[in-house]
């Protein structure tokens, strides 16, 4: 596809209106609650397409939208969940109690929400500090996503593209706040919608309509010519486009319990969610938002992985080779390559910036998480600093930026084949499932729940986590953490329990964590660690 | 009508298109309850 001046001209008015709103966030930003959670006073529209965006990245849609090319619509689990866990029960069950209490304790990030509730300055400065270290793994693959799009439209090296994107996300970030990336968020989400709707319609016009569409893909499977494509895939669980994987193959086993359950339940727990339900002024605000939000979930994971199956076909039609041999066995390339070759050139340039506003919608929360958790929980809570909290937060921010970018650039030497976009975000869904999960459900319906028992579940979450990821399941060796101690891919390697490294991380840290809080909780029951006084507070009006 | 010879396909499309209409429906009916 030509780069041309109309091409050129959508991405530049794109950017300068995410400039324009970044610099009305920095204007309305007057106070270190509006920098924090936006003054509290969103509007339910900005506050669920702002949180739909967030969640919504280039990962969803060129990393796991390339894994569906490769699994199949299997992956719709994973889109059902999207809806069902990270809207519906998110915003109903768990959004509406988090924005009372966190107003109640005036809690301004995810960790200082949990901190206040169990009043332990510990609890905030354990999950700033991992929120510091881990989320720029998240934010590298983020990064990686949106650059990689750019490097392949523009065909411009990987290293500029990756410092063009990160530049212009850190502008509106550092200036606005929350407030700024809310509005932005707001401004891409909506961008996003369009497009991936506009997208799948093309796609299955392209196929003859939705019935015609579905029988060419069930049908590819059975197709001589793709046997040899599809041998090894087969070996490994794969059963066809239209069918789940062989139930207890690898195949399945990475679908169901890394990918659907890793980063289903995950959602939950990610602090850059988590504080956007802080940000609006009543439970009404969030029952709007669930309007909105289920809709635009729906519409972009959904369409994501309908479009990266039904991608197998048309790339076939046209070039003889299902859609991961037609882009060089590299699955992150799939979407952007279906969009080169099948798209008109006018819908092209809208969807370039659809994925623009997709890295920058999720990328300026992480940064912005990531200087609160530096600024906020860290240097001023956990530590007892004084200082400008909006001065420390954006100190923090450029700390973030710089790692994350580093991480991002590092990267470009990693086999692009191992598809690292959606496993760094599954690691981390992984992580903030198993170590926060457990804490926050007690915070929010468990009035008696002891803090030893938060603390304990907590840690043996996360140290399950860490242990599972880098030296069990064969999904995540790609670390190299464990054949640089022990010369392995993974511990169980050749043993009799090499059936382990299958199983997804959530299967097995989440059941821990919950365990251990449970037991904790029977252990301690009767030595009450936090005050009826309290207590009531915390629960004021739930 | 959809297409698909696997029933847990078949499942799992229908359940996506419910799960955005319960949300879209829960939405509409709790528009004002609850307290630019």
């Amino acid at each position: 596809m030509q780069v041309t001046f109309y091409t050129v001209a959508v991405v530049l008015v794109f950017l300068f209106v995410n400039v324009f709103l970044g610099w009305l966030g920095y204007k309305r930003t007057k106070t270190s609650q509006d920098y924090l959670v936006a003054g509290r006073g969103s509007h339910p529209v900005i506050m669920a397409l702002s949180y739909g965006s967030t969640f919504i990245s280039t990962s969803a849609i060129v990393g796991f939208g390339g894994l569906a090319a490769n699994m199949g619509l299997g992956l719709l689990w994973l889109t059902f969940l999207n809806i069902l866990v990270g809207i519906f029960i998110a915003f109903i069950f768990f959004g509406k109690r988090t924005r009372r209490m966190g107003h109640t304790l005036d809690a301004h990030t995810f960790p200082e929400f949990l901190s206040k509730r169990f009043n332990s300055p510990f609890i905030q400065g354990f999950i700033g500090i991992l929120i510091f270290v881990a989320m720029p793994l998240y934010a590298a693959s983020v990064i990686k996503g949106g650059a990689n799009f750019v490097q392949s439209y523009f065909g411009i090296p990987y290293e500029v593209s990756l410092l063009f994107f990160v530049a212009i996300v850190a502008i509106y970030v550092w200036m606005g706040g929350m407030k700024g990336v809310m509005y932005t968020d707001a401004f891409q989400g909506g961008i996003m919608f369009l497009s991936m709707v506009t997208l799948l319609i093309v796609a299955y016009s392209l196929l003859g309509g939705v019935g015609s569409a579905h029988r060419q893909l069930t049908d590819l499977f059975t197709n001589p010519a793709v046997q040899a494509d599809i041998a090894k895939s087969v070996k490994g669980g794969f059963q066809g486009w239209t069918s789940m994987p062989k139930s207890g193959s690898p195949m399945w086993w990475s679908l169901v319990s890394t990918i659907v359950m890793g980063v289903g339940i995950g959602v939950l727990t990610q602090p850059q969610l988590v504080v956007r339900y802080m940000t609006v002024k009543s439970d009404r605000e969030l029952n709007r938002a669930v309007l909105s939000g289920g809709i635009f979930i729906f519409s972009m994971t959904g369409v994501a992985f309908m479009v990266g199956a039904l991608s197998n076909v048309l790339f076939f039609n046209k070039t003889g080779k299902i859609a991961i041999v037609a882009n060089g066995g590299v699955s992150d390339l799939i979407i952007p390559g279906f969009i080169k070759m099948f798209i008109p050139e006018w819908f092209g340039a809208i969807f370039l910036i659809c994925m623009l506003a997709a890295a920058m919608s999720t990328l300026s929360s992480q940064f912005h998480t990531m200087g609160t958790a530096a600024g906020r929980d860290l240097y001023e809570k956990a530590m007892k600093r004084k200082g400008n909290t909006i001065l420390i937060t954006r100190f923090g921010i450029l700390v973030a930026i710089l790692i994350s970018t580093l991480i991002a650039w590092a990267t470009t030497g990693l086999p692009a084949a191992e598809g690292v976009i959606a496993k760094f975000t599954t690691v981390f869904f992984e992580m903030t499932s198993a170590t926060f999960l457990p804490i926050y459900i007690g915070a929010l319906y468990f009035r008696n729940m002891p803090k030893k028992a938060a603390i304990g579940g907590m840690l043996a979450g996360f140290t399950t986590w860490f242990v599972w990821v880098f030296f069990i399941h064969a999904n995540s060796s790609f670390f190299l953490l464990c054949k640089l101690f022990f010369g392995v891919d993974n511990l169980v390697a050749g043993t009799g329990a090499a059936w382990m490294s299958k199983i997804g991380t959530t299967f097995v840290a989440l059941p821990v964590s919950i365990l251990i809080t449970i037991v904790l909780s029977l252990v301690y029951r009767n030595k009450a660690d936090l005050s009826k006084e309290h207590l009531d507070k915390c629960f004021d009006g739930i | 009508m959809l297409g698909f010879t696997d029933g847990w396909i078949t499942l799992v499309y229908v359940l996506c298109i419910l799960s955005a209409l319960l949300c879209a429906v829960y939405g509409i009916l709790n528009w004002n309850k609850g307290t630019l």
